[in-house]
Order: C-alpha cells, then sequence, then structure tokens
C-alpha cells in the first residue's frame, strides 16, 4: 500500500505560532513526522536590538497572543539579573498575580480546545464562558483584557487598587464550582478515558531527552517548575505545590493543567491577602554592560530570556526562547505509532497552538490529490468519540 | 548534585580547556571553554548531571562569534553557562545534537542566522528562514 503523507498546517488566523506538520500514514497508524517552522518568524530578537531597554518589553509581549505577560515576565527577570537590583515587594507581588491570572485563562483556553476535539463542543463553550471572568479581572488592573503592559524593569508600570481586592477574589471564588465541575468532567467520564488514556506517551526518559518543559514534563512525573526551582517575584513568599501525573498521555496532560487552575487561584488570593503596601518601581536610570538571564514559568513551561548589554540604550543581544520551540519537537515521539484520528489531540496536548490542528488535509503522497482537510479531521476525531459513547 | 560540586567538576574536568569562570550569582554561572572540550563537558552536564538544555544563545562579537550554551540544574535551581568563542572565519564546532535530541532545532537555528557549521549535525537545513534564502546571507551577523 501507498504511503500516504498528512500535510498539518500552516496558517490560521485565530492562533499564534503556525507549524507545519507532515504526517507519514500508512493506512490508520503514523509511522514517521516532519515538522516544519517559520512561518510567522519576524526576528524580534533583531529587532530587540534596536528599540531601547524600555520599548523591549512591549515588543516582546507581542510575540504571543495567549500569554501576553510570559516573555515580558523573563524579560524583566532578566533586567533585574542583569543589574543585580532588588525590586520592590508590592511589585513582586502584582508580578505573580497577573502571570497567575494569565495561567487561568490560558489553561482554561486549552481545556476549551481540547474539548472541541474531542467532541464535546459544550466543554469548549463552557470553558470560554468561564475564562471571560478572568479577563474582566485583568480589565479592571490594566485596562486591557489581553497585552496589559503591566512588566517594567525594576517594577511594574501599573499599581493595584486595595479597594478592588474584594470583588477579584469573589469573582475568583465563585470560579471554583466551575472547575469542579470541569474536573469531574474529565476524570469521572470513561469515554474521555478512553480517547486519551495512553495515547501520545511521554516517558520521564523522553522528557530529558527532548528538553519538554511544562505542563508538558510534569504530566510524565518530572516535578519542573521554573517557579519552585529558582524563585522569582512572589512564588517563594505563598504557599503552593508543584502539580504532577505519571502517566504522561493526553489524559495526565489534562489532569495536570486542571489541578493547576485551583493552584493559580490560590496564590492569586495569597498574594492579594499578603501584599504589602509601598513603592511599585525603583525607577532605573542607567544601564550597565554585563549579561542576565531571566526565566518565567508561563502556562505551556519555561520562558527563557538572555540580555546581553554593552551599557548602550538597546541590547547588544537579546535571545529568546519559547516553551513551544522544545514541547512540539518532543510531538515526533508522541504521534508516531499512533492512529490519524489520534492526532489531532496529541499535537493539541502539548498546547502549541491549534493553527496547525485545525488546517489539515490528507493529500495522496502519489497524485498529490487531496483526501481529505482539516474539518474532516476534526469530524474523524468526533466521529471516534461517538462510537465510544454508544458503546 | 551540589552547585559547589559541579563547579569543581568541571573545572576538574576541562583542565587547561577552562578559559574563565565567573560566579555571577547565586543560581547563575558561567564557564568560558575551548571548543574542543565542549563535547565532553555536555556529556557530564547532560548524561551525569541530568541538567536539562535549556537553549544555546549565538552572538556576534564582530572578530568572533560566541555560543552560550544555557543548562539548567532543576533541583538547585541553577543556570549553569558554558561559552564558547570561535574567532572568524573559522566557524565550524562539533553538533551536540548526537548527544542530545533537544539541541537540533537550535543549532539548525544558529546555522542560519549566523552562519555556524555545526559538525555532525544530522539535519543542518533551514528551521525558520525560507528554503530560498539566499546563501551567506545571515541576518544576526554584524559584519
Amino acid at each position: 500500500m501507498a504511503r500516504k503523507i498528512i500535510p498539518i498546517g500552516p496558517y490560521h488566523p485565530l492562533q499564534e505560532e503556525p507549524e507545519f506538520f507532515k504526517l507519514h500514514v500508512d493506512g490508520e497508524t503514523v509511522v514517521d513526522m516532519d515538522i516544519e517552522l517559520g512561518y510567522n518568524h519576524r526576528l524580534i530578537e533583531k529587532i530587540a536590538e534596536s528599540k531601547s531597554f524600555d520599548q523591549v518589553t512591549f515588543l516582546v509581549e507581542r510575540i504571543c497572543g495567549i500569554c501576553s505577560t510570559s516573555h515580558p515576565f523573563a524579560y524583566v527577570n532578566a533586567i533585574d539579573d542583569l543589574l543585580g537590583v532588588q525590586v520592590p515587594e508590592r511589585a513582586l507581588y502584582i508580578r505573580t498575580i497577573i502571570g497567575e491570572l494569565e495561567r487561568v485563562h490560558s489553561h482554561l483556553l486549552w481545556l476549551g480546545l481540547a474539548g472541541h476535539f474531542l467532541g464535546y463542543n459544550t466543554v469548549w463553550m463552557w470553558a470560554w464562558r468561564y475564562r471571560e471572568p478572568v479577563l474582566d479581572i485583568f480589565e479592571r488592573i490594566a485596562g486591557n483584557r489581553q497585552n496589559y503592559a503591566m512588566m517594567k524593569p525594576g517594577g511594574v508600570r501599573r499599581d493595584m487598587f486595595e479597594e478592588d481586592f474584594p470583588w477579584i477574589k469573589k469573582t475568583l471564588k465563585d470560579l471554583i464550582p466551575k472547575f469542579d465541575m470541569f474536573k469531574g468532567a474529565v476524570m469521572d467520564d470513561p469515554v474521555i478515558h478512553a480517547r486519551t488514556e495512553g495515547v501520545g506517551v511521554l516517558t520521564k526518559e523522553d522528557v530529558h531527552d527532548y528538553c519538554a518543559v511544562g505542563p508538558t514534563a510534569r504530566a510524565s512525573g518530572v516535578g519542573i517548575d521554573v517557579r519552585k526551582d529558582d524563585p522569582y517575584a512572589a512564588y517563594d513568599k505563598v504557599e503552593w505545590k508543584v502539580i504532577t501525573q505519571e502517566g504522561g498521555d493526553v489524559y495526565s496532560k489534562a489532569v495536570v493543567r486542571i489541578l493547576e487552575l485551583y493552584e493559580s487561584l490560590n496564590i492569586i488570593i495569597q498574594c492579594l491577602d499578603k501584599m504589602p503596601k509601598g513603592p511599585i518601581d525603583i525607577n532605573i536610570k542607567d544601564m550597565l554592560s554585563g549579561e542576565g538571564i531571566g526565566r518565567h514559568e508561563a502556562p505551556r513551561g519555561e520562558v527563557f530570556h538572555y540580555i546581553m548589554s554593552d551599557g548602550g540604550n538597546s541590547p547588544a543581544r537579546h535571545k529568546v526562547r519559547a516553551p513551544s520551540f522544545m514541547n512540539i519537537a518532543s510531538n515526533k515521539k508522541a504521534v508516531i505509532g499512533g492512529t490519524i484520528s489520534d492526532a489531532a489531540i496529541i499535537l493539541a496536548a502539548v498546547d502549541p497552538c491549534y493553527c496547525c490542528t485545525e488546517r489539515m488535509a490528507v493529500v495522496d503522497y502519489k497524485t498529490g490529490k487531496k483526501l481529505m482537510d482539516g474539518q474532516d479531521l476534526i469530524r474523524l476525531s468526533q466521529a471516534k468519540t461517538e462510537k465510544l459513547r454508544k458503546r | 548534585m551540589k552547585r559547589e560540586a559541579i563547579i569543581e567538576n568541571i573545572k576538574v574536568r576541562s583542565g587547561k580547556g577552562l578559559i574563565e569562570f565567573t560566579n555571577k550569582s547565586k543560581n547563575r554561572i558561567y564557564f568560558t571553554i575551548n571548543k574542543a572540550i565542549l563535547t565532553q563537558t555536555v556529556k557530564y552536564l547532560f548524561n551525569d548531571v541530568k541538567a536539562r538544555f535549556s537553549t544555546a544563545s549565538g552572538v556576534d562579537i564582530r572578530k568572533a562569534v560566541e555560543i552560550l550554551y544555557h543548562f539548567s540544574i532543576d533541583e538547585i535551581g541553577l543556570i549553569v553557562t558554558l561559552r564558547v568563542i570561535m574567532d572568524k572565519p573559522d566557524l565550524e564546532i562539533d553538533s551536540l545534537t548526537p548527544i542530545m535530541k533537544c539541541a537540533e532545532w537550535i543549532e539548525m537555528e544558529m546555522h542560519e542566522m549566523l552562519g555556524v557549521n555545526f559538525k555532525g549535525h544530522p539535519n543542518l537545513k533551514h528551521l525558520l528562514l525560507k528554503d530560498d534564502w539566499p546563501d551567506g546571507n545571515y541576518p544576526l551577523r554584524r559584519d
């Protein structure tokens, strides 16, 4: 039988990070995979060299449309490391709150899309419905629902107001019953178990080989989390635990994200309770020459920024490494050997972006004729769930 | 493994290959090493210490190109950076991909952005730039 290639990607206007996966299939089974990147390469590292240190914060905020504070957070950590400055405590708490609010809305977004791929469109609608209050909190704090522009080297750009705290706490606490519902929907549903357990498994060794990070690593029992391992902001001032699961499959990745929602709420509420009064910024005037490394545990894993300064107004070199750069490569291990109908959810399980999985087409390797498109593959995935439901 | 033990081990194993050691802060240390001992040092960090390879930063410093390999030792929150300096125009270094798969993409990126040739890389083609990008045109080079 002729081997077929299924191209997945690269563009979708809704999502960040376009990628292009070529699945080589033999019948139903995926036997090999190629990954191509660079469709939306903007050379931000080069642009950063022509911006002032303050402007770079806004530049890197535009790298990702979903977790827009991840890169600025890692960047300000890098500058603080370069200068060796102590940021005011109140600013550290505000940074932590922004980082965790972002994790909540990003995980909910992932949960909704994962539901959609499995044919649970109600989960999709609900998850996105309950993401809205989180964005409302952002609007109250920063004035924006996305691209909050809160980070600044040496502090934060805006203060938070004590009179908002009771409303923020109530809004967050109201989300807990909704999270319970999602937890029940995923953990108690036999069909979801059948679709996700043992699918796309990454072992601990694979995590080390591919250097996977974030929930992708934690779902395989590797408890790495920059917030705990190399504490920054106020993460060492509040009580919380790193969530891990042992399975390494799509199910474990979903459970890790759902349980992390509770931890994030817990961190935010503690920060609101403990936040001291005081200045929010040390107003850095001069830049020194030297180098700094900043990290932040974004919703998808460790974001890494390296800054080299020659003492001038702009970075001499700015290296940015997003978590998906490591995690997407691990798909090669997770997808091969599985079936086409599972490919969509496995590729989605590292939370890269859905542009890839939504724009798929099955093309005959020999004739180049299109056999199926992205919608057909999502239908295939949903039909498999439907068959299991009826059993 | 403790921070001091790792520093000591790298120093002893490097011997004359160690050019400079910088103790920047509690969680950030930098070793400047000769490119001849890069592979053995990385084998020690990745296979023995079980460090995680975070990424590598390639920098054009005009007369030379330097590559900083950042390793994260998560149990103690330490970042070990290995700095290798290559004088122009001899930009060739051993690929680390045979030792650790996760180096494959970042080496492809440095190859196309800075024109560094990674000896022994299994798949040294374009990663981010388009396939018909003109040869010898490196976006992050300063010359």
